[in-house]
């Protein structure tokens, strides 16, 4: 048996997973439209962004989509450390990061759901993008690419956690970062401080890119440093979570 | 050749400045039950760990099947099977599902594996349950699955890390009557335990482990053979009484406390005899009688009690 189909074996059990435990997914996929709906009725007059607010605040709530579906990762990942389920793979004849990399997919594709659920509503509320479909295949590469950076970072923070409660908590930096980035208001209409740590963290190139792809105008100055922090972030998560996996029993 | 299924020599462990092992030493026949016997907090769990490949060791060498466990995990890991201290059942999934899992994880072909999944869950007397989820089952039925997953595979060597704590005096029973079936087989057995009885009713050889050293090892007639044998214990109501007792019985300890004296006999009915004559001899009368034989709980407190006034001396 190679790798690859002890990760699908896995992949097939989160599935079910998630088919008999629904309320992670509804949270994954129906905050973020709340939170959209929450912004764009209530405070989105109330922001001037230069375009229609619906157009400016997509890309940003497509990425707290992402970050989101993340609480359930960390703690189904948990639970299968300390419930022992990963121990008992482990001492299996099993290819070693199969259980892992199956977290790591199943969040991916939960953040697609999330994010299709959520671009679907968009349109709904008058979303009108001008990218073409060179532009919605680099929205979705970079999704892709930052599912799978955050997915490692999470399973490494579950693997890590003392039980399943703290590694929801771990995820929680990661579902409040993007709104101190320019996802829901730009960052020069922040205050001092706040304004320049929106600026740099690893979000807002992020954000940016999204946007630049869904309106047409993808700026390398944005595309570039996105890129560098999704491929940073995912290496880090996933040496973190390999030496994690192996010394912790 | 030997027919060693686990051998350990020197075995050491140690998490940061914390030594939980310190030299073990262990040899383990094919088709044989071996426990290791401890209170908790011994260190079973953790030579568990290491014999499974789970954990590294800090010194010693390990042995499975032939297989260096530091060099060859993989062989290692091929030739055996763990039901850890804690069911590792996949709550979400059903109890069929659980052992489909492992079935599709292993090199068991798909056809095969059908086969096994229903062998399994008739064995484990699991039939009625299969299709309802693990998160419905008792802490009894979890333990059975749980083993009927690590069955899979057929492995050879199997570890089973305390199979029946917190289980219930039934399902134990159960427990007891499989592990027995599976050696029946030819299967080896590595047990871990911190009930004597456990130990005493199902191992071939015990080792008995006390902060991280092993104590004592033997067959549990060995081990029993270590204290102080088959006495009789004679109660008496006034401490004259058994003051004239002590007198005219060479031989004997007292216990003031309990107004009880302790007499070394065989049990026998003519040694019994004797000492009742003595007694009548002397106009004694005692209070209560009784024959007493050790089992593993004395060997265990005389082993452990002692190693534990020795650290306190310190």
């Amino acid at each position: 048996m190679s790798a690859k189909s002890h990760s699908i074996v896995m992949l097939r059990r989160n599935f079910k997973h998630i088919a008999r435990n629904p309320t992670s997914v509804f949270n994954a996929v129906l905050m973020p439209i709340v939170i959209m709906l929450m912004f764009v009725y209530m405070f989105g007059d109330a922001f001037s962004v230069g375009v229609d607010y619906i157009d400016y605040a997509t890309p940003g709530l497509m990425l707290l989509a992402v970050c989101y579906g993340l609480g359930a990762t960390a703690t189904a990942v948990n639970s299968d450390m300390t419930k022992g389920i990963i121990n008992r793979f482990k001492v299996m004849h099993v290819s070693r990061g199969a259980v892992l990399t199956g977290h790591v997919v199943a969040s991916v594709l939960t953040n697609l759901v999330a994010i299709a659920a959520l671009v679907g509503v968009a349109f709904l509320l008058g979303f009108s993008p001008s990218a073409s479909l060179l532009g919605w295949l680099g929205t979705i590469g970079v999704i892709v690419l930052l599912g799978f950076a955050a997915g490692w970072l999470t399973v490494a923070l579950g693997l890590s956690a003392k039980s399943p409660e703290t590694a929801g908590l771990a995820s929680v930096p990661l579902v409040m970062l993007p709104f101190f980035s320019s996802a829901i208001v730009p960052a020069d209409k922040m205050g001092p401080g706040l304004r320049e740590f929106a600026e740099y963290q690893p979000f807002t190139p992020i954000i940016e890119t999204l946007r630049g792809f869904l309106n047409g105008t993808p700026s390398s100055g944005d595309v570039i440093p996105a890129l560098a922090w999704c491929v940073g972030v995912a290496f880090v998560g996933y040496l973190w979570a390999r030496s994690t996996f192996t010394k912790r029993a | 050749m030997t027919s060693s299924a686990i051998a350990v020599s020197g075995l050491r462990k140690a998490y940061k400045d914390k030594v939980v092992l310190d030299g073990i030493d262990l040899d383990v026949r094919a088709g044989t039950i071996f426990s290791l016997l401890g209170p908790n907090g011994a260190g079973k769990t953790t030579t568990v760990n290491v014999l499974t490949t789970l954990a590294k060791a800090d010194g010693g060498t390990v042995r499975i099947a032939g297989h260096d466990a530091a060099t060859q995990p993989k062989a290692v890991r091929a030739a055996i099977g763990v039901t850890g201290q804690f069911a590792a059942v996949d709550e979400l999934l059903t109890g069929r599902e659980n052992l489909q899992l492992m079935v599709d994880l292993s090199p068991v072909p798909a056809k095969a594996g059908k086969r096994v999944v229903n062998e399994l869950l008739e064995r484990f007397d699991l039939v009625e349950s299969a299709q309802k989820p693990v998160s419905t089952y008792s802490g009894g039925m979890r333990r059975k699955l749980d083993l009927a997953m690590t069955l899979v595979g057929d492995p050879r060597i199997i570890f089973l890390d305390e199979p029946t704590t917190g289980l219930d005096p039934r399902s134990r029973r159960t427990m007891w009557s499989i592990i027995r079936d599976l050696v029946a087989d030819g299967v080896t057995i590595f047990l871990t335990t911190q009930y004597l009885e456990e130990a005493d009713q199902l191992a071939d050889r015990i080792a008995v482990l006390d902060q991280g050293r092993l104590v004592a090892q033997g067959t549990p007639d060995e081990l029993k053979r270590q204290i102080p044998g088959t006495h009789v214990r004679l109660r008496f109501t006034t401490v004259a009484e058994l003051d004239a007792a002590a007198r005219v019985l060479n031989g004997s300890t007292r216990d003031d406390e309990a107004l009880a004296l302790r007499v070394p006999s065989d049990g026998g009915t003519a040694s019994l005899r004797a000492l009742l004559d003595r007694l009548d001899e002397y106009a004694i009368s005692a209070d209560g009688f009784s024959v007493q034989t050790p089992d593993l709980d004395d060997v265990f407190l005389a082993l452990t009690g002692s190693r534990t006034q020795e650290v306190s001396a310190k």
